[in-house]
């Protein structure tokens, strides 16, 4: 489904370029999940906000379902991220001050979607997360857990294609953060692909593959027959 | 979308609530003083122009010499006699009434009771056209018209000042300086005019009395004349200036050495001038509006700045540039409207207020209140433009990263 072809990421120009990512070859097959690792700085957020549109190559090809995702302009990756991807971070990114509804609707206003459908859908989405009964919650009155499934409620809610996912469990403790890969070990087994990037060998754990990146280049990529 | 940035916008404003109260306090003051100063401005140019033509619209003044502007006259200025008067009385049938007047300004004794008043010399014609009537005694008689003998009529404010309540006061002398009149009629009370002073403090003596005992010339200055009703205060006007022009053998080459003017020609000066004011007070208001909007803009700015993390998120999710834009330009439109809409209530409050206060009319211009709300609105976009696009400039990865 998705198609990384000599991918090179430089920032900067002249002397003070610096190469971030270079000849990146990766193919990604529809329900896959993915692992990304590295060191700091081996370019593994640098892959994955290609991969989710946030940043563009400075050449290669990326290729999703044929279409050629590295050339197309601002607007095009928006509506592309709004209609195929789904992101969880680790920071959660929750807007402040905004009931867990609120903040899961988002997604759903931006596709245009009437007041009560966008209402519905993300109750169902908080539902899928356990969180039902905190849908009128704002995040400073919710656990880091419970912050990080309602971003994975905000990042479902639309049902994208593929699942981008920052470090998830960055910011949670062991228990919460297996409680977190279970869920999207879920979702992962009903069709949606997980590309993850993360340092915790366990957390890749969960993942079908897991692709090492060293100074911006694929080091090695370990499959995990399950 | 729009539906759901104008409640995002609401949401965003009820957040920071204090914020956004003092932010809209510019737009408020801006409106509301707008607003105020129009309303007022015409409140009062309608009052003035009310009481001016109750002073008598169809009234006109004959003066020589030519006004070339306002308080400006012509130079070469020759004086009227009886016989203009007289001619003028008599040859023109649009006339109701024609009366010379001349003003003085003297200290009048009655027993140990000195006080200044205005003396007006005049005819009875002059009440005619000034519509004003005795409430006791009678007005002057012909005989003492013609050889100016020594009566007087006087206002309510003279009376109240030199006689005891209860006194008789018809048949009263009252000396002037080197003479004294007898009291032969009362004025009724005509109260203040348009400008403020008191119309009733005056004493009225026979013209041809004036021109013997005070100015001591036989030259007319002024003459009031009331036009009568079914006759164009216009087509009164030109008879009357025919009728000069003749008598003072003008040819056509030669403008004018007199004026005919009429209460509209001062009604349409006062209008001029009250615009005027109008516009400037509003002008001035109108700064503030500018200032409430530059204020709009700084809060904008840090709002923007504020939540760079959101508009990440927001573009992560799939939000375009566009919709970026929209969303802080609805916010400060709302925003700025929100304080227009209460500038318009405050602003017809203070006109209300005004009106109480200052005695004119009420007028409330729904064209100002319907332009100062779209400007109110326009303002919002003006300022909000700037804060709108540089947070949809922003690049998706920087704002989320952004601490």
């Amino acid at each position: 489904m998705i198609l990384l072809e000599n991918i090179e990421k430089t920032y900067g120009a002249g002397e003070t370029a610096t190469t971030v990512l270079q000849g990146i070859n990766l193919k990604i097959e529809e329900g896959e999940f993915v692992a990304i690792m590295g060191p700091s700085g081996s370019g593994k957020s640098t892959l994955l906000n290609i991969l989710g549109t946030l940043d563009v190559p400075s050449r290669g090809k990326y290729l999703f379902l044929d279409t050629e995702v590295g050339t197309l302009s601002q607007d095009q990756r928006a509506l592309f991220r709004r209609h195929i991807l789904g992101f969880i971070f680790q920071g959660y990114n929750l807007l402040k001050k905004t009931t867990s509804l609120e903040n899961v609707e988002i997604p759903l206003i931006y596709q245009g979607l009437g007041v009560k459908t966008c209402k519905m859908m993300a109750y169902e989405a908080l539902k899928k997360v356990g969180l039902e009964d905190r849908i009128f919650y704002e995040p400073g009155q919710l656990s880091g857990g419970q912050q990080q499934r309602v971003a994975i409620a905000r990042a479902m809610v639309a049902h994208p294609k593929v699942l981008i996912a920052d470090e998830p469990t960055g910011n949670l403790d062991t228990k919460r953060g297996h409680e977190i890969m279970e869920l999207i070990a879920t979702f992962n087994k009903q069709g949606i692909t997980v590309i993850m990037v993360t340092h915790e060998e366990d957390i890749a754990a969960y993942a079908s593959r897991t692709i090492y990146l060293r100074d911006g280049m694929i080091e090695k990529e370990v499959n995990r027959a399950s | 979308m729009l539906r759901n940035a104008f409640f995002q916008a609401l949401r965003e404003i009820r957040r920071n609530l204090m914020r956004s109260l003092l932010t809209a306090i510019g737009i408020v003051i801006g409106i509301a003083s707008v607003i105020a100063m129009v309303n007022i401005g015409k409140g009062a140019s309608k009052s003035i122009t009310q009481s001016v033509e109750k002073l008598g619209s169809n009234t006109l003044y004959i003066m020589p010499g030519q006004q070339r502007g306002p308080g400006n006259r012509g130079a070469i200025e020759i004086p009227f006699k009886k016989k203009d008067l007289e001619t003028l009385r008599s040859s023109l049938y649009a006339l109701e009434a024609i009366s010379p007047v001349e003003n003085a300004s003297m200290t009048i004794i009655y027993k140990d009771q000195n006080y200044r008043t205005n003396i007006r010399g005049v005819e009875n014609d002059y009440l005619v056209a000034q519509n004003w009537n005795l409430q006791e005694g009678r007005a002057f008689d012909k005989s003492e018209l013609r050889t100016g003998q020594n009566v007087c009529i006087v206002g309510q404010t003279v009376i109240k000042t030199l006689f005891a309540p209860s006194e008789l006061i018809l048949g009263k002398r009252i000396r002037l300086k080197n003479f004294s009149c007898e009291v032969i009629g009362i004025l009724e009370a005509k109260g203040a005019n348009t400008f403020g002073s008191d119309q009733d403090d005056i004493l009225l003596v026979p013209f041809s009395l004036f021109q013997r005992r005070i100015s001591g010339s036989d030259n007319i200055h002024l003459m009031i004349a009331a036009v009568k009703e079914n006759i164009p205060l216009v087509e009164a006007k030109v008879q009357i200036e025919r009728l000069l022009r003749e008598r003072r053998r003008i040819d056509s080459a030669n403008e004018d050495n007199f004026s005919v003017r009429s209460m509209t020609a001062l009604i349409d000066t006062i209008s001029e001038v009250t615009t005027i004011l109008t516009i400037m007070l509003g002008a001035v208001a109108a700064i503030s509006l500018v200032v409430g909007g530059i204020g709009i803009m700084n809060i904008m700015l840090v709002s923007v700045t504020e939540r760079t993390r959101e508009i990440g998120i927001r573009m992560a999710v799939g939000a375009m540039a566009k919709d970026i834009l929209i969303q802080f330009l609805i916010e400060s439109i709302v925003l700025s409207g929100l304080g227009g809409i209460v500038g318009v209530v405050l602003g017809v409050a203070i006109s209300f207020g005004a009106t109480l206060w200052l005695d004119i009319a009420l007028v409330i211009d729904p064209a100002i209140t319907m332009i100062a709300l779209l400007f109110s609105m326009l303002i919002g976009i003006v300022f909000g433009i700037i804060p709108a696009r540089k947070a949809a400039n922003m690049n998706p990865i920087d704002a989320l990263r952004y601490e």
